[in-house]
């Protein structure tokens, strides 16, 4: 039991990651992106094809994974993100199944279908981190957490933030105060990309192998309902949207009830947690971050 | 000295001409005035010299270079600065926040390191940025008396208020230029004399002021010059005192006399 | 010749494949019109309505092949439509309606979740294995000039145009029609003249909704009828939608055509693997996306500033 409740909390960090993404872009910039999804495909996928394939190491391919999907978050983004956000999300959801397209396709590079297997283990200076040990990963996961956390919060509390803010706000008077609306758009498009490749990366080395078929865009719905569960703009709401997700995604399993409940009932859940939250509760369980000036993070008020 | 000028601009939508052939020019240091019946054009124009809209023919020149096809941004970063007719503020956001995203492009420029260097470099020394953003967005608050306001949501700003914090929110861009669109709408007798004493005291700070108003006392008195369009035309330009004896300006506004 | 006939088959297959996307994107095309909204659930609407056909022929069609089995396709794709048309307007009032005024994002996210809810339950229900939609007539091809035309086709064909055709009609010429036109280009402004916006929005939620059951019944009899029929498909069709240049039924028309072509003619002309056919249509929207976003038929709607 033990060892499921650890295995919920892994993936709890790992897709926490992609919330903490997906919170950049919906939460402060104000755009509807689907693409978790596939970024996090193609961040597993570097990872699996330099590993198996190259032998190259964990370490090297983690960097290089945030890279590659910021990379097609910069060339999805440029088209997509200079249109109203109504087509970005299904833009963007193309996007993920394009992507998904592709890797159960392109069998001499991704192995198709079948997708890749073996690979190799994480090594901490010597020390091997074996997914089957949980306590190991779970650890190295969630010092990836707080480092994104850090990352981006103090991204959204800087000016660049507040530039994203009023992007979300009103574009018109944004570009009309001299902020290249697209460009941030862009990057924020970006960072989400990167950190939800890291999280591809992560997942590849937990499983041990990656297939198309993992990365629907379930995923990126899911993501989104950490969110919006949570509480959009509030990075902590989100890795707390990331819990209850990921519980209620196993509830039937943890109380044993499995056979009863049918697998579709996640499914129904989430979608109507996304139609009730919008109509009773839009801002989320914990809403938005009180505003206060960055470095206020240990002490509890700041400026407010 | 001309700073902002139009030669010959023309927005048409379809079959519909907005602005026909306009020629309009900013002098720098007179308050300009812009009026004309609702429907004249006179937003639309507004529109095409900041970079909302581009013209279907013609050209806008600032100090010299040609801004026609500018976009936005980049005609603000250049030195001009709007308000806008419907208050687009940042709701969300706080009443300092609104001013500090005016001071957004100016702050943390490195001409060294460039914007990469100045994210992250916004990064590094986030507390220290804020505090120097904090002091020059509260100058501005002070200018306007609104300090007291500071941590206060936008959207729930008086309406007079609101459109004051628009117009600080436009100055932090240290503008050469600022346009106003229709700022004294909805503005009670007392409230368009304080405007007006804003609106003085924007000028004595070397900032060039050019408003689109209906609001006549406002527009004679504060005004050194007028240009006025019907119908997407330039019909007249000058001093109050001409504009207002002028005749296609009365008929303009009041319809031709029956004879 | 041989070539020339095999242009002509995949013209017909392109056609007939187009008709059905362009029936299902005039549902999108006609909300996006109105509500400036993309109903992310119209493809799952169309689900339920041809899982409500499919039921209802199954249970009157009786067993031979004959005109009666005729008659009851029709009159099981009306219980669709007629059903797809209540679904929609009640989704409308309870998940959609009552963010008319909140942020931008809340009746999208409310739209994904409808979508989440309904192929879910339908996959809890009905079960997700795909369930055959058998042909009322005998589907022998014809053979005409060296083309062959399945009857199916033919029916398509003719479902598709006296649709459109009825459509284009009621819009232009009818009091309601005037009225859905009105409420689209200012919600307020019709209020103001006396035009009930409630219920003008229903029965476009109706119209579109009911257009979509249409085309995923007929379209059923290819690809059979399962929970998840609707999401590839409704996203093709808003992609259709998106090219032809969205809240333009004309450009629904043009759109879902265009991309029946497109994909019949890149599959048979340019060798692209069947696995990869759905990518041709967000291959289309990015490029439409990037060169003309407002679409083929549209025209650029500027924000009044």
């Amino acid at each position: 039991m033990l060892n499921f409740i650890l295995l919920i909390l892994i993936y709890t960090g790992i897709y926490a990651l992609m919330a903490i993404g997906q919170n950049l872009i919906t939460g402060y910039v104000g755009l509807l992106s689907l693409t978790q999804a596939g970024f996090f495909a193609i961040g597993s996928y570097v990872t699996a094809i330099l590993s198996v394939t190259y032998g190259i190491d964990f370490w090297v391919t983690i960097p290089l994974a945030a890279i590659v999907a910021g990379f097609f978050g910069l060339v999805i983004g440029l088209p997509t993100l200079r249109l109203k956000g109504d087509y970005l999300a299904i833009a963007t959801l193309g996007f993920g199944e394009i992507v998904r397209n592709i890797l159960n396709n392109w069998d001499k590079v991704t192995n198709g279908p079948m997708g890749i297997q073996r690979i190799p283990m994480i090594s901490v200076f010597g020390v091997r981190v074996s997914p089957y040990e949980k306590w190991g990963f779970l650890v190295l996961v969630w010092l990836f957490v707080l480092v994104g956390y850090l990352l981006f919060e103090r991204l959204a509390k800087s000016r660049i933030g507040r530039a994203l803010e009023a992007i979300r706000e009103d574009e018109i008077a944004a570009s009309s105060m001299g902020i290249n609306t697209t460009r941030y758009k862009v990057w924020a498009f970006v960072f989400g990309a990167a950190i939800a490749g890291v999280a591809g990366s992560l997942q590849a080395e937990f499983i041990l192998s990656v297939t198309p078929g993992a990365f629907t865009f379930m995923v990126s719905i899911m993501v989104l309902c950490m969110v919006v569960l949570g509480g959009m703009g509030n990075f902590k709401a989100v890795i707390l949207g990331a819990f209850l997700i990921q519980f209620i995604s196993y509830f039937p399993q943890l109380v044993g009830l499995s056979n009863v409940i049918p697998p579709q009932f996640k499914q129904i859940l989430f979608g109507l947690i996304l139609v009730i939250m919008m109509i009773w509760r839009p801002q989320g369980i914990l809403g938005r971050q009180k505003r206060i000036a960055p470095g206020s993070f240990f002490r509890k008020g700041g400026r407010s | 000295m001309i700073l902002l000028e139009t030669t010959k601009l023309t927005r048409a939508y379809g079959g519909v001409v907005a602005v026909s052939e306009v020629d309009f020019q900013v002098r720098e240091g007179l308050i300009t005035g812009l009026i004309g019946p609702n429907g004249a054009g006179k937003t639309t124009l507004f529109n095409n010299m900041t970079g909302l809209d581009t013209p279907t023919s013609g050209k806008v020149h600032f100090n010299g270079i040609d801004i026609t096809n500018h976009s936005a941004h980049k005609i603000c970063r250049m030195g001009i600065a709007r308000t806008f007719q419907n208050i687009r503020l940042f709701k969300e956001l706080s009443v300092l926040e609104n001013v500090m995203v005016g001071l957004h492009f100016t702050t943390g420029k490195s001409p060294v390191t460039g914007r990469i260097g100045a994210a992250f470099h916004s990064y590094l020394r986030a507390r220290e940025e804020y505090e120097l953003m904090h002091e020059q967005a509260m100058k501005w608050l002070n200018f306007f008396h609104l300090e007291a306001f500071a941590d206060e949501l936008a959207k729930n700003l008086p309406y007079g208020h609101q459109r004051e914090l628009e117009i600080a929110r436009a100055l932090a861009t240290s503008p050469t230029i600022l346009f106003l669109d229709e700022p004294a709408a909805g503005m009670n007798p007392f409230e368009t004399d304080s405007l007006m004493k804003t609106i003085r005291r924007i000028r004595d700070l070397d900032i060039t002021v050019v408003l689109i108003e209906h609001d006549m006392k406002l527009v004679m008195n504060i005004c050194d010059t007028i240009t006025v369009l019907n119908y997407g035309q330039n019909i007249a330009q000058g001093t109050p005192a001409e504009i207002r004896h002028n005749p296609k300006v009365i008929e303009a506004y009041l319809g031709k006399e029956e004879a | 010749m041989g070539s020339s006939a095999e242009f002509f088959q995949h013209l017909m297959n392109g056609m007939t494949l187009g008709g059905i996307y362009a029936l299902i994107a005039l549902g999108y095309t006609m909300v996006y019109g109105i509500l400036k909204f993309i109903n992310f659930a119209h493809g799952d609407i169309l689900m339920v309505g041809s899982y409500i056909g499919l039921f209802t022929f199954d249970a009157i069609r009786g067993q031979t092949l004959g005109p009666w089995t005729i008659v009851a396709f029709f009159i099981a794709m009306l219980a669709g439509m007629l059903f797809s048309a209540g679904l929609g307007m009640a989704i409308e009032r309870i998940a959609y309606k009552p963010l008319r005024k909140a942020t931008r994002l809340a009746p999208l996210l409310s739209a994904i979740g409808v979508s989440f809810i309904l192929s879910n339950m339908a996959a809890w229900m009905w079960g997700t294995k795909s369930r055959k939609l058998e042909y009322p007539f005998d589907n022998t091809p014809l053979h005409i000039g060296g083309v062959s035309i399945t009857p199916h086709q033919i029916l398509i064909l003719i479902v598709v145009i006296v649709m459109m055709v009825s459509l284009k009609l009621f819009v232009d010429k009818s009091r309601i029609g005037k009225a859905m036109r009105a409420t689209s280009l200012d919600q307020d402004t019709a209020k103001l003249m006396g035009i009930k916006a409630d219920r003008i929005i229903a029965i476009t939620f109706a119209i579109g909704s009911a257009l979509a059951a249409t085309a995923g019944f007929l379209i059923a009899l290819e690809i059979k009828v399962y929970p998840s029929m609707g999401t590839m498909t409704g996203l093709k069709a808003f992609v259709a939608a998106v090219v032809g240049g969205i809240g333009n039924i004309s450009g629904a028309m043009l759109g879902g055509i265009l991309l029946g072509l497109l994909e019949t003619f890149g599959v048979a002309l340019l060798g692209i693997p069947y696995g990869l056919r759905d990518t041709i249509a967000f291959v289309a929207l990015i490029i439409i996306l990037l060169v003309k976003p407002e679409g083929l038929l549209g025209k650029v709607e500027k924000e009044k500033v």
